[in-house]
């Protein structure tokens, strides 16, 4: 009963949460509401054993991306951005289609095997630590995607410098 | 615990990409004449090209998450093309623009990597992790030149519907993964088979959202919004870049996800598959119809391509997938070819990407007017050329695979098409120029311009040495 | 569930009940008289000058980037140094591939000058 009421809450409280972050008009205040939200994310992690998830979420999420999202916001001109609509003319659409998926999703969960185990369960985590566990699974069987991830971060700072460094045309 | 060195024969090709592509990034900074870097990566890529045929490259290696087989070789030597052809063509073009900058030709590079791991990948996280390295360096070329705010546009509308794609990709992968315990390929089709999961709701979802999701990356109906914008907004070079590139890979995880993991709901993504075909057939050439910019004219016309090469899918025998391969190599050679003329008539202070801009071209520059007949009566699909070849083999596969009614009306639009394609021949070649078109030549643009117009003739005259080498490809 | 954590949960909630109570009973008790001097944003002490809200320079983005990107390569080394004693030279050997590549993507970003501010 208790770990349903936990879920129960953290669901909730994601889904306010996001629904506050995209429906605010000022881009501070959802990014605010964002940070909320990345804490309820961490915490979901941490209550479902995924306690270095969790941390990397504080870490690099509340901690980095959204000091860069923040950055992005005072970029912008506020004042012209609290005069233009939240939505596009069309986000009926989107909904219907929201809708959709959803209807979708709930459908495909009544499908699902629960008690489905691998090689982690949660006794084995406990045991090992996640952390432990992660780099485990991490550094030997998913070596590849590994290496693949660091071309990708090494993307993102040729991005950065290309489209925002100041410099002389050629 | 002992550890067994992972087998790197079959990744060679890879390991060299990713170095050449750190090493010209590297080079940029010591060399000024960007040309050099053009040059190096053009060598450095063939080198890699080559390595595709040393002993032992055919195999799987890293646990059966990258698989190197025939399939993936054929998709890497349309990449490799692709590039090439791109680089070739960009070198003068950059300089017009004023963005000739190293990193681009790093950013070309590394998006080709990224599709080299899709073509491979035999792991659902690989492949994922392989779109976006692709995604991510086509993002940032498509917004290269920062200065024009049309090229802004296009590399923000990309990203954003791109990284909407990328997240129901993730979608239908955590879905799979949840059914099955696994993200490889082969073992999510051995546990839906013992399992019986075949039909199953969840299973359904997880595999529309995954169509979805490469639907995006196609450009096909309804998920082809971002393409015109996005083609006419990025440098002319890139737009030749990202209709071939990545097209061919989301094709080539197309065929590798839906006929190894999914083998067991066929059924279900075929229903999935046709309705799309054909919204993209239709919508691509009769929107194409009414456009005034070429290059928003040749996106519709990309998007109408993917629509002709689903049926490749859709057929889904052994020659369907080979006519697939044979389509978007053949797709790349024509393509390229149409966007090479494009960038010619691009010079200083003239943008020449309107249709009119065509008109009288014939008389003024009659060798570029005689080349782009060629490539258009190829993209509509005239013999001898090599676009009538490719259509042909993919319509014979979908007739044999029972299909004959959609050949039909792939058919229809295909004559459709012939309106648009044929409406700048008759610019060329039945109206009077209105202004002197200047055109921006160079050795590497002629180099580009010969391979293309004699591959795409010489694979109209004699198809049989491709289709061989697709048929052969296909385990 | 993890049960280990339910000092933090509890921490959590004696230090949001805290702030709360404290800024709760601050408004009940507190003398409210303002004026439009009082009301005024804190300057040292000097009247303010101008908009508050100015556009911040893009250079700061490139800053938050590179740091985002640099912060993720270390956030790699947490469970790389935990598994280390067990794989041993074989995960060394995959490290050093990972730090090689950043290595070189931090002496372009160095070279092009992204971290220096002009």
């Amino acid at each position: 009963m208790l770990p349903k009421l936990f879920f129960g809450y953290f669901a909730f409280a994601i889904i306010v949460l996001s629904l506050l972050v995209i429906t605010r008009r000022n881009p501070v205040h959802s990014v605010m509401w964002m940070l909320l939200l990345f804490f309820q994310i961490a915490s979901m992690y941490l209550f479902l054993n995924a306690e270095f998830i969790a941390a990397i979420q504080v870490i690099v999420y509340a901690g980095a991306i959204l000091v860069l999202f923040l950055f992005v916001v005072l970029l912008l001109n506020l004042r012209e951005e609290l005069l233009t609509n939240r939505f596009i003319s069309a986000w009926p659409v989107g909904l219907v289609f929201a809708g959709a998926i959803f209807a979708g999703a709930v459908s495909a969960v009544a499908a699902f095997v629960p008690n489905f185990s691998g090689q982690y369960t949660v006794d084995v985590i406990n045991r090992e630590t996640h952390t432990k566990a992660l780099g485990q699974a991490l550094y030997t069987d998913f070596l590849f995607p590994f290496e693949i991830a660091s071309l990708i971060l090494l993307i993102a700072i040729i991005g950065a410098i290309v489209l925002a460094k100041k410099r002389m045309r050629s | 615990m002992p550890l067994v060195m992972p087998d790197l024969k079959p990744i060679t090709p890879e390991i060299v990409m990713t170095c050449l592509a750190l090493f010209i990034l590297v080079a940029d900074v010591f060399i000024k004449r960007k040309e050099t870097l053009a040059l190096l990566s053009i060598i450095g890529m063939a080198a890699a090209a080559f390595t595709f045929a040393l002993p032992g490259a055919l195999n799987t290696t890293f646990g059966g998450m990258f698989i190197s087989d025939g399939y993936s070789m054929f998709f890497k030597i349309v990449f490799a093309l692709n590039v090439i052809l791109t680089i070739l063509i960009s070198v003068k073009y950059l300089a017009v623009e004023r963005v000739n900058f190293g990193e681009y030709y790093a950013l070309l590079l590394f998006s080709t990597l990224g599709m080299m791991i899709m073509a491979s990948a035999g792991d659902l996280i690989v492949l994922y992790l392989g779109l976006e390295l692709m995604a991510l360096s086509t993002y940032i070329l498509a917004g290269f030149i920062r200065y024009d705010m049309k090229s802004n546009e296009a590399a923000l509308k990309y990203f954003l519907l791109g990284s909407f794609a990328s997240a129901f990709l993730l979608y239908g992968i955590s879905l799979a993964y949840g059914l099955t315990g696994t993200t490889n390929l082969d073992r999510i089709a051995m546990t839906i088979s013992e399992k019986g999961l075949a039909g199953k709701p969840a299973l359904t979802l997880s595999m529309i959202m995954i169509a979805v999701a490469f639907s995006f990356k196609i450009a096909a109906v309804p998920f082809h919004m971002w393409a015109p914008d996005a083609y006419e907004g990025a440098p002319t070079s890139v737009t030749a870049f990202m209709s071939v590139g990545p097209k061919a890979a989301g094709f080539a995880v197309i065929g590798r996800v839906f006929l190894m993991a999914f083998p067991m709901v066929r059924a279900e993504w075929v229903a999935v598959f046709i309705p799309i075909a054909i919204m993209t057939m239709a919508v691509g050439n009769i929107v194409a119809l009414s456009q005034t910019n070429i290059k928003r004219m040749l996106a519709y016309s990309s998007i109408a391509h993917a629509g002709y090469a689903l049926l490749g899918i859709i057929a889904g025998t052994a020659d369907g997938l080979a006519s697939m391969m044979n389509y978007m190599l053949i797709y790349a050679f024509m393509n390229m070819g149409a966007f090479a003329v494009i960038i010619m008539l691009r010079s200083e202070g003239f943008k020449g990407d309107a249709i009119s801009d065509y008109e009288g071209l014939s008389k003024t520059h009659p060798l570029a007017a005689a080349l782009m007949l060629v490539f258009m009566f190829s993209l509509t699909g005239i013999p001898p050329t090599a676009g009538f070849m490719g259509k042909f083999y993919i319509f014979m596969a979908a007739i044999n695979a029972g299909y004959t009614w959609l050949v039909i009306i792939a058919v229809i639009f295909s004559a459709i098409s012939a309106y648009f394609y044929l409406r700048i021949v008759m610019n060329m070649y039945m109206k009077d120029p209105k202004e002197t078109v200047t055109l921006t030549t160079s050795p590497s643009m002629g180099l580009a311009l010969a391979i293309t117009t004699v591959a795409v003739l010489a694979i109209g005259v004699l198809p049989a040495k491709v289709i061989y080498l697709a048929r052969v490809a296909f385990p | 569930m993890p049960t280990a954590y339910l000092p933090v949960l509890i921490f959590l909630m004696v230090a949001t009940a805290f702030g709360i109570g404290a800024l709760v009973i601050g408004e009940l008790f507190r003398i409210k008289r303002p004026y439009r001097d009082k009301l005024m944003p804190y300057e040292s002490g000097n009247a303010p000058v101008g908009e508050p809200r100015i556009r911040f320079s893009v250079k700061f983005y490139i800053i938050a980037m590179l740091f985002v990107v640099f912060d993720v390569e270390a956030v790699f080394l947490y469970p790389w140094a935990l598994v280390f004693d067990r794989i041993g030279l074989y995960a060394f050997v995959e490290m050093i591939i990972f730090i090689i590549i950043l290595l070189v993507g931090y002496i372009y970003a160095w070279k092009k000058e992204a971290f220096v501010w002009d």
